[in-house]
């Protein structure tokens, strides 16, 4: 058989698996994660006006809020009930801060047995480390960027 | 003497029956509140088997199994020639551990969820040629262990899609030998000595690997269909038999969108299955209410369905003649990262039931 007509075949059992495959409703997922994912960031809010309210500069508030969500997440990933929220929530456990905890803390419990070093030493990253690799480098780019744009005198 | 006839491109036909002296299965809390409950041998409550590690618990559950079987059959580990045995795991730690402290020569196989159909064959035509009284095939997977080796680890929080299969907790085992099983064992009767007959092996099918391109490592179904079904047809084709000369045939773990595949792959061969095909995935669990999406995935499936069910069922005589087909999809980490294809392979047994009066 020749390469292209394989090819085709092969593009054809894809186009017939996915259309015979039953999956998640696309709307009904979009409003699970906007609450779950909104629910999240109100209790956020919640921190940050809380902690406010008790004296604190908007610096101490936004790190109080960061510190509490992360505590939750970890110790609800321990009791194995953030899995749910992301069963449940999809994207909207995932993206805020409580979703980077919850894959740390995940991969630590995960490869503990596997020692301090190589388990969860070289493995707490496993699922967080794509996301530290390039929000770094994206970072480090978006600097560049604005290095030469203020070089160039565009801005000030 | 010659022990079998080759048959067409990829098939063995016995010309004695390879008896199945025992089975036993082991299975975990999910498999253990599923339709199948009442008939498999031990349902453990504790997912990590009294141990520390997932690893070490999917290997305590074999050793398990493979004890459960050799008493059930009145035997003890010396009474083994060989076994044949594999996982899930990377190097088939869980089985090479597992076997280890029973002292029997060990062979190690790796053939993803079709494993229990390698293992089977090659314990047959071990049998088959004279090459031991008691051959011990058994295969195991473990969610955990799953979940750790192929995907994420259990506390992450992701969506499961709905083509997706769950991995059985569970580990299936037999006993094959050249003569039938002994009605009393040193405990009790025995469970494939029933009064009407036997099952046995009496033929085998080797799978090839088949890639159809297919790349979503999260439908099994979809990369295991067409090896199924290639299976299944050289199968026909070199037994020269129809689909109705089967009272029941049964894959592995094809699932829902890999039973729909299957049925609709052999209807362009005008092969139609649709009347006698099951699946263990799908008869394992009851995916509406224990929220499994497609069915049910491993090699424990498979190993602890035909344990269970099929095997007391040929023995019998309910069913005459069934075709087990376990169906694996081979892909690694490595391989699926790379952007490889997942390949399938699917091997087949016949299974038949053998009336006393015909006994030797």
């Amino acid at each position: 058989m020749s390469e292209s007509t394989q090819k085709e075949k092969q593009k054809a059992y894809e186009k017939y698996v996915k259309s015979i495959t039953p999956s998640h409703s696309l709307p009904l997922n979009m409003c699970k994660a906007f609450v779950t994912g909104g629910l999240i960031c109100s209790f956020g809010q919640l921190i940050l006006n809380t902690v406010s309210s008790m004296g604190a500069d908007k610096e101490t508030a936004g790190n109080w809020c960061s510190l509490l969500l992360i505590l939750l997440s970890v110790i609800l990933t321990g009791l194995n009930l953030y899995s749910r929220i992301g069963k449940f929530g999809g994207a909207g456990g995932l993206v805020p801060i409580t979703g980077f905890a919850n894959s740390v803390a995940a991969s630590a419990i995960e490869y503990r047995a596997e020692g301090q070093v190589f388990g969860i030493g070289c493995k707490i990253f496993t699922i967080a480390g794509p996301v530290i690799l390039y929000g770094i480098l994206s970072s480090w780019l978006l600097g560049l960027i604005y290095f030469f744009i203020k070089f160039m005198e565009v801005i000030r | 003497m010659r022990s079998g006839i080759l048959l067409g491109k990829a098939s063995i036909a016995f010309s004695s029956p390879v008896y199945i002296q025992s089975c036993a299965s082991v299975v975990g809390s999910k498999e253990g509140n599923g339709p199948l409950k009442d008939s498999f041998d031990m349902i453990c409550d504790d997912p990590m088997f009294g141990e520390k590690t997932w690893e070490a618990a999917e290997s305590t559950m074999q050793k398990e199994v493979a004890t459960l079987a050799i008493g059930k059959a009145g035997l003890t580990p010396g009474d083994i020639r060989f076994v044949f045995a594999g996982d899930l795991l990377a190097q088939t730690i869980a089985s090479s551990f597992g076997i280890a402290e029973m002292g029997i020569p060990f062979f190690g196989l790796y053939g993803a969820c079709s494993t229990m159909g390698e293992s089977l064959s090659l314990g047959a035509i071990a049998v088959s040629a004279g090459y031991g009284q008691h051959i011990l095939c058994a295969t195991s997977s473990h969610f955990a262990t799953a979940e750790k080796e192929f995907r994420f680890p259990l506390g992450y929080g992701s969506q499961r899609p709905l083509s997706a299969t769950w991995t059985v907790t569970g580990s299936g085992a037999c006993i094959l030998g050249a003569k039938p099983p002994h009605p009393r064992n040193t405990v009790g009767s025995s469970p494939l000595c029933h009064e009407e007959g036997y099952a046995a092996v009496t033929g085998i099918t080797t799978g090839r690997v088949i890639d159809f391109g297919f790349r979503d490592s999260l439908n099994m179904g979809g990369c295991m269909a067409p090896a199924a079904c290639d299976t299944i047809r050289q199968h026909l084709q070199d037994f020269d038999l129809t689909a109705d000369s089967y009272d029941a045939v049964i894959t592995g773990d094809l699932g829902l969108v890999g039973q729909r595949i299957l049925l609709d792959l052999l209807k362009q061969d005008q092969i139609d299955l649709a009347s006698v095909h099951q699946d263990c995935g799908l008869l394992i669990y009851d995916n509406d209410s224990q929220d499994t999406h497609s069915g049910g995935s491993g090699c424990g499936c498979s190993a602890s369905v035909l344990s269970a069910l099929l095997l007391p069922k040929v023995a019998s005589g309910i069913w005459k003649k069934i075709l087990f087909v376990p169906t694996g999809a081979m892909l690694s980490k490595v391989s699926f990262n790379e952007g490889a294809p997942v390949a399938g392979i699917a091997h087949a047994i016949v299974l038949e039931h053998i009336p006393k009066t015909k006994e030797a």
